[in-house]
This record gives structure tokens, C-alpha cells and sequence, in this order.
């Protein structure tokens, strides 16, 4: 229980449900600030008092468990890590595939529990033969499958998410009101919980060295130069103060960061239109479809960011050996009408109508425009 | 009913202190004030001062009423360190041993980082007994430089009962004043003001049976202390502030009852105690015991470490089997830090997270003893399972399959 109002409302049903349920507070950091400011930051004092608050008025046990080392090891430094590699990483998937659905999970196993249960919208389906599928939660606006996008089989029959089908975040918060839990009109949490003041750039800039290089356009020629390459994003225009203008006078995009050259490829706005994305480290949300294991193509919708929309595409898996030549599994993706704002490191999502399918994380956007010059 | 087996956090009202205190509360008065309904609030009061100073060996003006033994902590350590420095700006130096109570600990880091306190801290032995040839070698350092000594009576976490009349023989000879809290020896072990030699001492109404949010100072009635709380004079001008007539009441009749049957209790407890001891050694014998043994520890404490299982985690199952313990130590937001108790008594970090306490008092039975019993074994193997547990995970992820995947290659 973060504090925050969904993970509340989740656990005043769990109990209502006839569960035994204690809240657990997730401590991911061993010096906590003390209150919050904002919407920015979690897992202050306030936030954990704040879901205190909540169990004493549901009635049930109250627990902080201090995950610290374990989320500065596979989420924070992760982070940094990817940055550094020139990736756009999420870390809140990361978080829920190795803390809140592995070690928290794990240790709750071990302790006699059955399931995490948590303020997530989304959906778990059972099927007759107890085997399960993710899928997107009635409220596709407050959906956040995505981020859950990169559970296996065994985490999804570990998971219960009691928000499912409430059909909007007016309800969830009315419902608090109605319980009498504090926390109904709290305001949600957005941005990186561990970067407490947003300034993810500033935060990035003391965790990773930064030295200046070229800027070059999509021909390789050098039009600039920049502070550091890992604190540019791809398809992002503003702040690259370019001492040379593009030919056609009009602006120009990152498409591209090469963190081992240093240098930051910029070009037209068409050329960062995306055709084909292929994913690595791929994942099955519940048991994968027939297609997976022949490689035959399969028609999905694809999401490449927690609050973008799904576009049609094609998917099919690969096998492929990697440059030290171990096999693996490549997801590739032929998107149906070209998509911007495509990173490595982000994750693809692929759906079925409101199931999630699997993920994988992006390891190269092609725009077939730019291959073609 | 679930079974208490954390006294020393706090214990039930006795019968007495309730009755007293039901009484008090449905009376008016400001004892402070000088017509018939304060005369009589005055004399409630001043009735509990001497019940008291009885209870403590003390004389009834030694007694100075607080809000309980954190305050009384606070105005002991800083109250002694401000007029002792008065005097002489030499004195800057704090003795303080390195497992007092965070009362007292935090006191003196504040006097340190804000004051210029010089703070020593008193090393213990594995027992978590105060190392007197250190206290001995620190006082002959720079005696004239010392502005007090404090170690508490007995440990909130080990139950180790510290040696107080050494220590005061050691400070004594050179003038300097010792404090001790003895939030948790008071009502359990026999404590004597006087005969002991303090120059202050801090005890709480709610660890013998009393009201929370009562607590007392004994000052040596020639003891300076400089007020940390200012406004109406009450308390030797040193503690201002409205008497509370009911809880000071409460706490008196707790402190009477409780030390008039001190010795039978005592015995009893401590009987209740060993068997604790030997059935936990029984169930689980990789459990080790932490503190000292026999008369040097207190009668209603049992410290165990249980190797490979945190703390909080037996604290978990033991509370949903109905037992009720503590794992001793204070956390920050929540978040269990091993406790410096512990560390202090050479315990590494992964042992002193596997610290559980369990501490009997006046409604402590057999039954109790049994219950904690019954459910350690399961408790023990399951927090041990937990505790392996978030290392490498065994919960397959999209991380695992990964790998699989690769190697299966």
C-alpha cells in the first residue's frame, strides 16, 4: 500500500471479499523524506502513515517492509544503467517485475500469503482450467496494463487486482469517501518516485558522465554539438541549439542517441516514423498464443508507452543469436501505420483486443524511410 | 484473546491505578490553584509525591512529576549538562554508555551536534554490560572536564541490568553527577534512590502498571538543573506546566501496589521467565539468548536472536498466531534498522535483525509461555523461509525467462 488512494480501495474490497489481508508499505528507500510536496515523490513518512491510517480503519495489520537494497540494485541502477547505454527505460515496469511481484511476492509466499493484491487497474481472467490472462481494466483511461504487461504465468497467479471494473477513478475515490478512508481525496502520484523533485535530466546528470560531442544530421554530417548525449531523448526538438540550419529550413528531431560514439543523430520529423520494432528479453502475460512457438505472424495492437494509445501491427517471434552468439528470442513487430516517439529500452505491449499478450524491451526502431537513404 | 507478551512497551492498568484514576477524573481542581477544589487536587497530588518518593527510597521533594520518562530523560541529560556547564565551561564532556534508550541517546547526540557536548561513548561487554575500566579510564582522562555520567538502570531490549552503584562510586569521588533512566528496572527489580547515589533518575507510570503519559524525575535535592520547560514554576521551578492530578494519582497506586509486592513477583517472574528461556531453547535450538544471566537481568525480559529469520517477519507470524512480542528495537518510518543495542554488543547486522523479545509482567501466566511456545516453531520455519527469501528469486519473471530461454540454448 503506497499510501495513495487505489491501493486503499484495493484492499478495503480484498477484506470485504472475505480475504485475510494485511497492508504491506513497501520501504524503498532507508531515508524517507518526511512529508510530501505535491504529486511529486512516494514513500514518505506521510505516505506511510497514510496507509497506517487506511489498515487501522479497515482493520487489518499494517507492515513495513524495507525493500531498499533490492530496488536501488534492479530499479534505480537500472535506471542509470540504461540511460547511460542510450536506452529510455521504465522503471515502474521494472519495479513490478522484480519488487512488488518477485521479492515482495516471494517473501509474502514465504510468510503464508497467496497473493499480492494491489491498486493496479487492470484485469486477471481464469479460465476453467485455472490457467490466467491479463487484461486492460474497464476504464481504459485509468488502464495501467502496460506497466503489468511484463508479468510471466506464475507472478499473474499470485496477483489480485480488486480495481478491475470500477468503471472510473471518480468512483474509486467516491468509494474511499463512502469507507471513510482519509486518503480519498489525495492527489495521485505521477512521475519517477525516486526522483522526488521531477528533474529527471538534473538527477540523470549526477549519476552519469557526461561529456560534450557532435551533433550530425541523418547523412552523418555535424551540425552541433552537445553537453552530453545521454541527456537528449528520441524524437525530442527543443534544446539542441544547433549552430546549422537543415536545408529545408524546417526543425529538426533526435532519431537517434549512440552512446558509444558519444553522439546525437538528428534529422526531419518524417524520418522518425517507425516501421519495425524488435524486442528482446520477451515475456508471455499468462500462457503464450499457438503462434509464438510455431513463429508463424499473428495480428495484434501494439503500445509502446503507459499512456499511448495501441496501433495495429503484425507480430511474430524470432530466433536469433545475439552478437556473442547465444540464441535468443526476438519479438518483431511490422507496426501498420508508422508510429513516433519509438526508443530502445522502452517496452512493447502487445494486445488482443483488452488482453495483454507479453512484452519485450525495444532494442531497435527502424524507420524504413531513413534505411532507405 | 491474543496473548501479551510485551510488557515492556507498555502494560495493562492495574486495578488500583484504575480506580484511583477514575476517581481523579471525575473530580476538579488545579492543584496550583488555592480554594477548596485545588487544596483538594493539591493534596491528591502531593499524597502520590510521598507514595513515591516511598515506593523509590527517595524524599517527597526529590519527585518532580513529568510527562513521562522521555521527558523526564530530557530535562535530566540537558538540564545537568546546562548547569554544570553554567559553572564551569569546561564541563562539556557527556559519559553516556552506547545502549541507553533513544530518550536518553538521541538527548545527548542533540547536545552534541547543537551545544558542543563532547560526547564518550561507554563500550559494553557481550552481555551489553557497561565496561567499567573504560568508565574508570574516561573519568581519570579529564575528571574536571566532565559534565555528567548517564547509564541506564536495566536495557529496554537485553533486560541487562547495568552496575549503578559502581558507577556512581567511580563518578562520585570526583563530584560528578550521575543520571540513570530507570524507565524499565523501576516496579521490577528493587530500586533504591537514595542508597544508590544518583543525582537523577527517570522512571514512567505506564511500564508498572500506571497510566501512559506519567512519568517523574527524582532530583538529589541539591542537584542543579537548568528548567528546559518554562512557565509557571511548578515542580521546583524546574518542570512547568499543570499538574496531571489523575495520572499522577494512577501512578502512585501502581508504584505502591507493584513495589510492595516486589519480591514475590519477582521470583515468580523470573521462575516464569526461565521456563520461557529453556522452552525456546527447546523448540528452537539454534536460538541464542542475548544479555546477561540470572540477577544481572531483568525478571519479566527474554532477548533471543534467531539465526537466519528478521525480526519483523517472526513478529508478523507470532502476531497472527496470537502472540504478541516485539522485536525490541525502534524503526525509522517504519522502515527495521538493526538495533544499536545489538550492535553495540558485537552482534554483526544480519544476527541483530533476528532479534525478538518477549517480556512478562503483573498479567503475565503459564498459559502465556505456552501459547508463545506452541506457535514458535512454525513461526520460526516460515520467517526463516522469508528471510532466504528476495535474494535470488525463485518467482519466475520476464528476467528468469529470459535466462532460460538463452541457456536452455
Amino acid at each position: 500500500m503506497s499510501g495513495g488512494v487505489d491501493s486503499a480501495v484495493a484492499a478495503a474490497r480484498a477484506v470485504e471479499a472475505g480475504h485475510d489481508v494485511v497492508g504491506v508499505h513497501l520501504a524503498l528507500s532507508r531515508m524517507p523524506g518526511t512529508l510530501r510536496t505535491g504529486s511529486r515523490g512516494c514513500c514518505t513518512i506521510e505516505d506511510s502513515r497514510d496507509a497506517w491510517r487506511a489498515c487501522d480503519v479497515l482493520g487489518i495489520p499494517y507492515y513495513v517492509w524495507d525493500f531498499s537494497e533490492r530496488f536501488k540494485e534492479d530499479v534505480v541502477q537500472d535506471f542509470i544503467d540504461e540511460y547511460a547505454a542510450g536506452r529510455t527505460p521504465n522503471p515502474c515496469m521494472r519495479c513490478n517485475e522484480r519488487i512488488k511481484f518477485a521479492a515482495l511476492l516471494e517473501k509474502a509466499i514465504a510468510l503464508g500469503f497467496d497473493a499480492v493484491c494491489t491498486g493496479h487497474y487492470a484485469k486477471v481472467i481464469e479460465d476453467a482450467d485455472g490457467n490466467r490472462e491479463l487484461h486492460r481494466a474497464a476504464d481504459w483511461a485509468k488502464d495501467q496494463s502496460y506497466v503489468l504487461g511484463v508479468l510471466t504465468h506464475e507472478q499473474l497467479k499470485h496477483s489480485m487486482f480488486p480495481l478491475a471494473d470500477t468503471p472510473s477513478k471518480a468512483e474509486v475515490r467516491a468509494e474511499a469517501e463512502r469507507r471513510g478512508l482519509s486518503v480519498a481525496n489525495k492527489p495521485d502520484s505521477h512521475d519517477i518516485c525516486f526522483i522526488s523533485d521531477g528533474d529527471t535530466r538534473g538527477w540523470l546528470a549526477e549519476k552519469i558522465d557526461m561529456t560534450t560531442g557532435d551533433i550530425v544530421d541523418e547523412t552523418g554530417t555535424k551540425v552541433g554539438e552537445h553537453p552530453g548525449a545521454n541527456a537528449f531523448t528520441v524524437g525530442q526538438r527543443r534544446g539542441l541549439k544547433l549552430g546549422t540550419p537543415a536545408a529545408d529550413g524546417k526543425p529538426r528531431f533526435v532519431l537517434e542517441i549512440r552512446p558509444k560514439e558519444n553522439k546525437v543523430v538528428v534529422g526531419p520529423e518524417a524520418l522518425l516514423a517507425i516501421d519495425e520494432i524488435r524486442g528482446i528479453k520477451v515475456s508471455w502475460a499468462g500462457l503464450p498464443i499457438a503462434e509464438v512457438a510455431t513463429g508463424a505472424e499473428f495480428d495484434c495492437h501494439a503500445q509502446v508507452r503507459a499512456h499511448g494509445d495501441p496501433v495495429p501491427a503484425r507480430a511474430h517471434v524470432e530466433s536469433v543469436q545475439d552478437d556473442s552468439g547465444v540464441e535468443r528470442d526476438e519479438l518483431v513487430v511490422t507496426l501498420t501505420d508508422p508510429l513516433r516517439g519509438v526508443a530502445p529500452g522502452q517496452t512493447v505491449v502487445l494486445y488482443q483486443g483488452s488482453r495483454v499478450l507479453g512484452q519485450a524491451t525495444i532494442d531497435a526502431a527502424r524507420s524504413l524511410q531513413r534505411v532507405a537513404l | 484473546m491474543p496473548v501479551y507478551l510485551d510488557h515492556a512497551a507498555t502494560t495493562p492498568l492495574s486495578a488500583e491505578a484504575l480506580a484511583v484514576m477514575t476517581r481523579e477524573l471525575a473530580r476538579t481542581g488545579n492543584p496550583s490553584s488555592l480554594h477548596g477544589a485545588g487544596r483538594r487536587a493539591r493534596r491528591a497530588v502531593e499524597d502520590a509525591r510521598e507514595t513515591l518518593a516511598a515506593a523509590a527510597g527517595a524524599h517527597p521533594s526529590e519527585v518532580i512529576f513529568t510527562s513521562g520518562g522521555t521527558e523526564a530523560d530530557n530535562l535530566a541529560v540537558k538540564g545537568l549538562f546546562w548547569s554544570r556547564r553554567d559553572e564551569d565551561p569546561r564541563r562539556t564532556r557527556i559519559l553516556c554508555s552506547a545502549v541507553e534508550h533513544h530518550a536518553v541517546l538521541d538527548t545527548v547526540e542533540w547536545l552534541e551536534r547543537h551545544e558542543g557536548a563532547d560526547v564518550v561513548w561507554l563500550p559494553v561487554d557481550d552481555s551489553g554490560t557497561v565496561q567499567l575500566e573504560a568508565l574508570q579510564r574516561e573519568i581519570d582522562r579529564d575528571p574536571g572536564a566532565i559534565a555528567l555520567v548517564t547509564v541506564m538502570w536495566a536495557n529496554n531490549e537485553v533486560g541487562t541490568i547495568q552496575p549503578v552503584e559502581e558507577i556512581v562510586g567511580l563518578a562520585k569521588p570526583h563530584g560528578i553527577p550521575v543520571h540513570s533512566d530507570a524507565v524499565q528496572a523501576f516496579g521490577s527489580v528493587p530500586v533504591d534512590f537514595r542508597e544508590s547515589g544518583l543525582a537523577a533518575m527517570s522512571v514512567s507510570g505506564h511500564k508498572l502498571g500506571g497510566p501512559v503519559g506519567v512519568g517523574a524525575l527524582f532530583l538529589g535535592r541539591s542537584v542543579k538543573l537548568t528548567p528546559v520547560q518554562h512557565g509557571g514554576g511548578q515542580e521546583r521551578d524546574v518542570r512547568s506546566g499543570t499538574l496531571d492530578t489523575p495520572a499522577i494519582a494512577a501512578f502512585a497506586a501502581a508504584a505502591e501496589a507493584v513495589t510492595a509486592n516486589l519480591v514475590d513477583e519477582r521470583t515468580r517472574l523470573s521462575a516464569l521467565r526461565d521456563r520461557l528461556i529453556e522452552g525456546v531453547r527447546a523448540a528452537v535450538p539454534e536460538a541464542v539468548l542475548r544479555g546477561a544471566g540470572g540477577e544481572r537481568r531483568l525478571p519479566g525480559n527474554a532477548h533471543f536472536t534467531f539465526p537466519g529469520c528478521e525480526g519483523d517477519s517472526l513478529l508478523f507470524l507470532l502476531d497472527l498466531a496470537g502472540v504478541e512480542s516485539s522485536t525490541g528495537s525502534a524503526c525509522t518510518a517504519g522502515v527495521p534498522r538493526p538495533s544499536h543495542v545489538l550492535l553495540a554488543m558485537g552482534l554483526d547486522e544480519d544476527a541483530a535483525r533476528g532479534a525478538q523479545r518477549f517480556t512478562l509482567g503483573h498479567s503475565s501466566t503459564d498459559a502465556d509461555v505456552d501459547a508463545l511456545l506452541k506457535a514458535l516453531p512454525e513461526a520460526c520455519s516460515r520467517a526463516r523461509q522469508a528471510g532466504m527469501a528476495g535474494h535470488e528469486s525463485s518467482i519466475q519473471t520476464a528476467a528468469t525467462v529470459a535466462r532460460q530461454a538463452s541457456s536452455a540454448s
